[in-house]
């Protein structure tokens, strides 16, 4: 017998002939029922709480807005769809992760983001690009629109619900990279990039 | 091995891990009331978590096959492990299929329990450790003591001293942990990029689209699931939740209750292999080690609907103040207590179910509403049903039942101890003899002049 079949014929006899088993209770805020008004403002505030920062503009005002938030002489580095609009590098051929480590900023778009918990979601498309950009890179600017920020986190899993059957990669960032590794204190800037800045666009 | 009294006596010493651990649990524990307290659904988010555990656990064949499917489907490589050597066997000719000799981790309670870094050691691969804590925990020979913070028995000026000997000799450094985490950033960095081959733990795998999900703050999970060319992840069989949405729920109760932010800075999610995204290949081990026969006890499985969150460490009197050494396991504290004994045998950690005051506080704050100490008390059943035929204490009960179900037995033992000739009527602080370990933190009752039967026959 497999060591798979073991395992299995283990967790049959552990359970016994007919395991009950519950309906799960569903009573929590599920999708569409949490309150969305306001859902913009409570997105850009919680994301500052982690200490990033949020700056709004118009669709006119990005590009402007993207090249003010780096150095004069910084090296760029954008998704596909973002670099294509925005006139910056790109990342097709992919760069080489130690290509990556070159670039200063990178920019992203994202696939969604959730007001409550002030996160953006990523998922491996021309918006967001492969996750190796958005990661190696030691600044990230990422472009929100306001019609992407959903109100809750279950509002960002049925959002999410094509993107996980077709296998996309997600991720999920909530400010930048942190550890409370030391005595409980929250540091921010590990090994994830270290200053996250959104470029909300309304 | 020693038991847990005589390994809290060691660390009870030690007054600079109490101060760590008290200033370190104290405040994530105001933290983590104030984000729970911002949701006016977590009650019944714990609600569903627990049922969705439940379920999951009930139906754990049948979840694991599908989970399976969905993970070859997208182009993953499944193998089962029935315990650590098998699973550790697994990863080792893994590493040595590719021809590695550094294997980059991400901090994981699977592989700390199956002892990887020291089997991969042994066939000559070395493991490096990427999360923060972890990192300190391996560079300075010890155990970790935490299940969010492993090195939280180590304040900022022993890292300072620990990181200026190992990975920051000759760099100025100071003790501001923004400076410590700098200086692991810089050693880590080289290594992440020329990584070839990583190795995971699971927070979560889902059942119905395959993915794999991984918590975490720091960014070395990330770098560890997208760099290497080959990712392995180590997932113990109770880590399966049946749904894509069942991650709605979870990705609620785990951050509150672990860091007590209202999300963690990155949750990674992934599928198999995506081409020209990440690894080219992926393994993932299902791995039993003694979780089928937690599974087996109809009171203690629900010790594994845990989410190793560790609310339950920063909430315990016991835990607060001994620290996870004493628990002699990756698992401390409450859930430890209940956990290990299932997982490794009651033989092999009979005293972790007494580590408890029972006070209650860890199921209050368990977000999958684990009722630890009910199966602390089932446990501690078992393991006395176990003792009871050679211990002394079981020999006394069985005598003292014996002497109460005979009234005329009860009636000739009273007389006896207030004639003082039994050895519990001298009204002495402590009894020498046998029974000096049951009087020394007993205080001797005393024995009136009449007692009530005999009032009752002279009235």
């Amino acid at each position: 017998m497999s060591a798979r079949d073991i395992v299995l014929e283990r967790v049959r006899a552990a359970l016994g002939p007919d395991p009950a088993t519950p309906e799960v209770p569903r009573h929590y805020r599920r999708a569409g029922e949490a309150d969305a008004r306001g859902s913009v403002v409570r997105f850009a505030d919680r994301v500052e709480e982690y200490r990033a920062s949020v700056h709004t503009c118009t669709e006119g005002e990005l590009g402007s807005l993207v090249r003010r938030l780096a150095a004069d002489d910084a090296v760029f580095v954008a998704a596909p769809a973002i670099a294509a609009a925005l006139g910056l590098p790109g990342d097709e051929p992919p760069l080489s992760d130690p290509e990556l480590d070159a670039a200063d900023v990178v920019v992203t778009g994202c696939a969604c983001a959730i007001a409550t918990t002030g996160t953006i979601v990523l998922d491996g498309g021309p918006e967001s690009g492969r996750r190796a950009i958005s990661l190696i890179p030691d600044h990230h600017i990422c472009v929100v629109r306001a019609e992407q920020v959903l109100a809750d986190v279950p509002d960002a899993i049925a959002a999410l619900r094509d993107a996980a059957d077709e296998g996309r990669p997600l991720t999920f960032v909530s400010g930048p990279s942190a550890t409370s590794d030391i005595e409980l204190e929250r540091v921010e800037g590990v090994h994830g990039p270290r200053r996250l800045d959104v470029a909300l666009v309304r | 091995m020693k038991g847990f009294p005589e390994q809290a006596r060691v660390e009870l010493q030690n007054p600079q891990l109490r101060r760590n651990l008290g200033v370190a649990t104290s405040a994530i524990q105001a933290k983590r009331e104030r984000a729970v307290a911002e949701l006016d659904d977590w009650e019944r988010l714990r609600e569903a978590g627990a049922a969705i555990k439940t379920r999951a656990l009930a139906d754990l064949p049948r979840q694991l096959e599908r989970l399976e499917a969905a993970v070859v489907a997208a182009g993953g490589i499944v193998h089962w492990a029935r315990d650590a050597a098998e699973a550790c066997a697994h990863v080792t000719r893994i590493a040595r299929d590719h021809q590695v000799d550094e294997v980059l981790k991400v901090k994981s309670m699977a592989t700390d329990e199956i002892g990887l870094n020291d089997a991969l050691g042994a066939a000559g691969v070395e493991a490096i450790e990427t999360d923060l804590a972890e990192l300190i925990v391996q560079l300075a020979g010890d155990t970790p003591s935490h299940i969010l913070v492993p090195a939280i028995h180590r304040n900022r000026e022993e890292i300072r001293r620990l990181f200026a000997r190992t990975i920051a000799s000759g760099e100025s450094l100071t003790s501001e942990p923004a400076d410590l985490a700098a200086a692991a950033r810089r050693h880590l960095r080289a290594r992440f990029l020329r990584a070839r081959m990583a190795v995971s733990g699971a927070n979560f795998g889902v059942a119905e689209t395959g993915t794999v999900v991984v918590v975490e703050s720091e960014g070395n999970g990330r770098m560890c699931v997208t760099l290497p060319d080959v990712l392995v992840t180590v997932m113990g069989i109770e880590k399966v939740l049946p749904d894509w949405r069942d991650l709605e729920v979870m990705l609620q109760l785990l951050p509150r209750s672990s860091t007590a932010e209202r999300m963690n800075p990155y949750t990674s999610l992934w599928t198999g292999v995506r081409e020209k995204d990440g690894p080219r290949e992926f393994h993932l081990i299902l791995l039993d080690n003694g979780r089928t026969d937690t599974l087996a006890d109809e009171v203690g499985r629900q010790a594994l609907r845990c989410i190793r969150c560790s609310a339950c460490l920063n909430v315990c009197p016991v835990y607060t103040r001994t620290g996870g050494h004493a628990y002699d396991s990756v698992y401390p504290g409450p859930i430890g207590a209940i956990l290990t004994p299932q997982l490794r045998g009651l033989r092999a950690a009979p005293t972790l179910p007494w580590a408890s005051s029972l006070c209650g506080a860890c199921y209050d704050v368990c977000p999958v509403k684990i009722d630890i100490p009910s199966v602390l008390i089932h446990l501690r059943g078992r393991v006395a049903r176990e003792r009871a035929r050679t211990d002394p204490e079981s020999a006394a009960m069985r005598l003292i039942g014996r002497v109460f179900a005979d009234r005329r037995r009860y009636e000739r033992a009273q007389r006896l101890l207030r004639l003082g000739r039994g050895p519990l009527g001298r009204g002495a602080a402590t009894v020498p003899g046998p029974l000096r370990a049951w009087t020394t933190s007993r205080e001797q009752p005393h024995i009136p002049a009449q007692n009530f039967r005999e009032w009752w026959l002279a009235r």
